[in-house]
């Protein structure tokens, strides 16, 4: 089958577009045409009953803006028969994590509460894409708010499914976002990473995520949940468009004080040039996970995924011969502890964050009547908050009370400093000692059926164990296929390196990604492509 | 540094506290759904109690952002300088309720605290 416009990657559409070769609104009408064969029932806050049809499909956008990216790809194309450059992204369709606002568009947060809000402003980094020439085709499902690792507990449902087996997830928070890039409805997708939520689902969908360095990327209008941890990223389908976006979307920006100022080098050079000589980490602590076991309450200690160990090593040795050595064990022994200090760090600001949402000045307002203002807010928060946001508000309260702030929320933010310290450790390349960077599964397991963990919210966190240190530390990592398991499921691997080593990061997924190439499992596709 | 004693057992968010929690969240709440929420809250409170057990030093500060916000990658403030919004109109159209330009709310409850 030869690949349709919307199967390219950006690096091939985008170039001829600009050189007038391709018009941009052609790369449109295919994807178009591919969101109408996979898609299925559009995601509605409506009653949801679930019909067998609904696994069949991914439901990935809530909003789809066909005129906009319309309007967007007949001005490419006419810059590019005009002479002028119409950008580095031109002609490239995009789908938007609906937790970022974009102008006139409904900016849900895939929250109840947030239905009836149409954005009035443009989040940075989406104002950068397109600027750049992609074209915005909507806004896709996300984790109500971001919060969850398997997109289940958005208001918009049916909830997205994975298109290798839409019986499963495709993991969260950017489920959709990741998704829809894998079965070709978006070229690009921006998502974003609190505890993995770019990476975990990117590795599930047998696609590329990228967690920046925090405040590698504005921030500014991104529907906040934990201010000091969030990060906007790009999901692609190779790490050629992830550098490409990346460049497009990072930088300083006036309106985010937390923009980092530091320079932006250009990710696309120097990300042919191989690994050889560079020190690459495997380390004990992110082959087992330690959770609390459902039976017992005491915490248990197991080996992730055999078929997810095997995939790592066998890319460890991939990159071995091409040059790269292989050092281990790194200990990494906070790793750990990253679930029960975000359990604690990340309600604190979440809470916060979710105060703002009162239905008085914008988005659902319960629509009853009511004896006074308190319960409006009560009413009003009441059915428009969803589960996993209500716990996270009551979670937030509890651990940040004056009387328990020392015992959690204190202690959580010095073992964040614990945790920040293996990374520096690890990275200390005074010396001779340290890694250049770390190789590690992205998650323990591959992507797991619909229904299996939700409603289990502790071991749905645990879903982030091997992701959530990362951003704790504020370092950078990239998630990118290694191979599938028996079930035919994507498998992800994980590279973590210093702040700001993007560039590093890239490079080593782009020779990861050469050196296996020819492998036979590069030639599988998405069920959902093969079926129909 | 002495920590306060954290709440032991296997219910640290008794009724009586989650309703507290309740008020202050501002949720309307129906019976099952208290009761899950409840039950979630103190098996996660379960596995926050493994921080209990890290030996901190008193050399571990807090860290408030994973990455160091040093002079060479912190943006300068901007300009201290009042200016008018141009989106006004669309900022108040978002609202539920208007009035003119002016937001409607519920009579807002007041406490005499003489």
């Amino acid at each position: 089958m030869s690949a349709e416009l919307c199967d390219l990657p950006a690096h091939e559409l985008a170039p001829r577009v600009r050189r007038g070769e391709l018009r941009a609104v052609e790369v449109l009408e295919s994807t178009l045409e591919r969101i109408r064969r996979v898609e299925g029932r559009p995601p509605s806050s409506a009653p949801y009953t679930p019909e067998p049809a609904d696994r069949q499909a991914l439901h990935a956008y809530i909003t789809l803006t066909a005129e906009r990216a319309r309007a967007q790809a007949e001005a490419v194309d006419r810059a590019a028969a005009e002479g002028r450059d119409p950008g580095p992204l031109a002609g490239v369709p995009l789908a938007v994590k609906d937790i970022f606002c974009v102008e006139g568009t409904p900016s849900t947060a895939a929250s109840r509460i947030l239905e009836p809000f149409v954005a009035p402003y443009t989040a940075t980094p989406v104002r950068r894409l397109e600027e750049a020439g992609a074209l915005m085709l909507g806004k896709v499902n996300l984790d109500e708010f971001t919060f969850g690792s398997s997109n289940e507990s958005t208001a918009f449902l049916p909830p997205p499914g994975n298109p290798w087996d839409p019986a499963r997830v495709p993991g969260g928070s950017s489920g959709a976002s990741a998704a829809a890039v894998a079965a070709g409805e978006a070229t690009l997708s921006l998502g974003t990473d609190t505890a993995g939520s770019i990476r975990q689902p990117a590795a599930f969908c047998g696609v590329v995520g990228l967690k920046p360095t925090y405040g590698r990327v504005s921030r500014y209008g991104l529907i906040a949940f934990a201010s000091s941890i969030d990060c906007p990223g790009p999901i692609a389908r190779d790490v050629t468009d992830a550098a490409l976006m990346l460049n497009v979307i990072a930088g300083p920006d006036p309106l985010d004080a937390t923009a980092a100022a530091a320079p932006v080098p250009d990710h696309c050079e120097g990300l042919e040039q191989g690994v050889r000589g560079l020190r690459i980490g495997l380390s004990p602590d992110y082959f087992r996970v330690t959770f609390p076991d459902p039976a017992s309450g005491g915490m248990q200690e197991q080996p992730i995924e055999p078929e997810v160990e095997a995939a790592v090593r066998a890319a460890a040795e991939v990159l071995a011969r091409q040059g790269a050595e292989i050092v281990e064990p790194v200990a990494m022994p906070n790793t750990r502890y990253g679930v029960p200090a975000y359990f604690v760090v990340s309600r604190v600001e979440a809470a916060s964050n979710l105060h703002r949402y009162d239905g008085v000045k914008y988005g659902y307002r319960h629509p009853g009547a009511v004896e006074d203002l308190r319960a409006l807010y009560r009413k009003t928060r009441g059915r428009g908050f969803g589960p996993q946001a209500k716990l996270r508000i009551l979670m937030g309260l509890y651990v940040s009370a004056a009387q328990y702030r020392q015992g959690y929320y204190q202690r959580a933010l010095r073992v964040r400093t614990l945790i920040r310290r293996d990374f520096e450790a690890a990275f200390d390349r005074s010396a001779g000692r340290g890694v250049d960077v770390l190789l590690t599964p992205t998650a323990p397991t591959t992507a797991f059926e619909l229904g299996a963990v939700y409603g289990n919210s502790v071991l749905m966190q645990y879903a982030d164990l091997l992701t959530v240190a990362a951003d704790h530390a504020g370092i950078p990592g990239l998630s990118i296929p290694c191979g599938l398991d028996g079930r035919g499921l994507p498998i992800g691997l994980q590279l973590l390196g210093p702040d700001f080593s993007e560039a590093l990061l890239l490079r080593v997924g782009r020779a990861y990604e050469q050196a296996t190439a020819g492998a036979p499992w590069r030639r599988a596709r998405p069920r959902v492509l093969e079926a129909r | 540094m002495v920590e306060p004693t954290l709440p032991t057992g296997s219910e640290p968010i008794p009724p009586d506290l989650f309703a507290h929690l309740v008020e202050l969240a501002a949720l309307a709440l129906d019976p099952q759904e208290a009761d899950y929420l409840r039950g979630q809250l103190n098996r996660q409170l379960a596995a926050i109690r493994e921080l209990e057990a890290i030996p901190l030093d008193e050399g571990v500060e807090i860290t408030s952002h994973g990455v160091p916000y040093t002079p060479a990658i912190s943006p300068p403030p901007r300009a201290d300088m009042q200016q008018p919004s141009p989106q006004a109109d669309a900022i108040l159209a978002q609202a539920p309720e208007t009035e003119g330009r002016y937001i409607v709310v519920p009579d807002i409850p007041h406490t005499d605290l003489s």
